[in-house]
């Protein structure tokens, strides 16, 4: 957006906020945006029985989480697609497996309107096709969120190169904090 | 007397060089399957299972156990275009998770990609032939 200072017209970036949510976690416990007060966070769209990018979307977003494993200040937010098969427990046994123990990684289910309704917010594509392997289009990004809620990157969670940006990006954004 | 040796000595050189091209056919065939595994098992194989066969976590099981890979090799061609799920163990770990079918696979992609994954990740089951491939699916019964 633009604005006048001292009479000159400058642009200025706006960062988009992210609304309000609610969901249920691997541990049936609400989550909501509150969740994430006072931390950078890191999301992004899957779902249990993906046959296609999610494994690899993981695959990297478990090098991120190993490197800010017990960071009081960094988070995870992984929104299941498949609001019909992933229940708490399902995603309890996926997180488990992943070795995402502890709520630093939520793994969270809602109605469908609710996960397909934030999915435009975080700027991701994510809609049921049956004509796709494993029934459900998406997109691989993974969302940067600063303790604002303001988006701040947005990287291809597939891509090893660019999910190594993110975490550079996350340190730098940590750093931003640290005054 | 000298013609006769030199006779001889053509033969063996002859014979040799046979067996020498033959050896490298073969090889070179080999090299063919494993090149083109490669590239299936890239399209295939590697979201889940990884670049370098590591699996995911619990999730995925990894294509590193030799000693799994060389008792199943029979029935590898069937878990790769049926599928399989149900509890496996590998690398001394319980795996519970399904893996998808892939029928749309034909026997000679699957013949490229048990070359390349019996010869990768520390297996080496050596080379894996079409025909064998077609008498395994044959075989198969689904688990």
């Amino acid at each position: 957006m633009s604005k006048v200072v001292d009479g000159q017209t400058v642009v200025d970036t706006l960062y988009k906020t992210l609304p309000d949510f609610e969901f249920l976690n691997q541990d049936s416990a609400r989550v909501t945006a509150e969740t994430f007060d006072n931390s950078i966070y890191v999301a992004d769209f899957f779902f249990t029985s993906c046959p296609s990018i999610c494994p690899i979307m993981h695959r990297n977003m478990l090098r991120a989480y190993e490197k800010f494993k017990n960071h009081p200040e960094v988070k995870f937010l992984s929104h299941s697609i498949d609001t019909k098969y992933d229940t708490p427990s399902v995603l309890k046994d996926y997180a488990v497996k992943l070795g995402a123990e502890g709520p630093q990684w939520q793994f969270v289910t809602g109605s469908r309107e609710d996960i397909y309704g934030i999915a435009p917010e975080y700027m991701v594509f994510a809609e049921k096709n049956d004509k796709v392997a494993g029934g459900y289009e998406h997109q691989g990004w993974f969302i940067l969120v600063d303790k604002n809620k303001h988006i701040r990157g947005a990287y291809d969670g597939t891509n090893t190169d660019e999910v190594e940006k993110m975490m550079k990006d996350m340190d730098i954004l940590l750093r931003e904090y640290e005054n | 007397m000298k013609t006769k040796a030199i006779t001889v000595a053509f033969a063996c050189f002859s014979l040799w060089v046979s067996i020498l091209s033959c050896q490298n056919s073969g090889q070179i065939e080999q090299a063919q399957y494993f090149i083109n595994g490669k590239l299936a098992y890239e399209l295939h194989c590697q979201n889940c299972h990884g670049a370098k066969g590591e699996g995911l976590k619990l999730l995925i099981p990894p294509l590193t156990d030799t000693a799994f890979i060389k008792a199943n090799l029979g029935n590898i061609a069937g878990y790769i275009k049926y599928g399989i799920s149900g509890e496996m163990w590998i690398n001394g770990q319980l795996y519970n998770g399904e893996m998808p079918a892939e029928t749309h696979l034909t026997p000679i992609e699957i013949t490229y990609i048990i070359n390349y994954i019996g010869n990768s990740f520390g297996n080496d089951i050596g080379f894996y032939s079409l025909e064998q491939v077609e008498n395994d699916l044959n075989a198969y019964t689904a688990r």
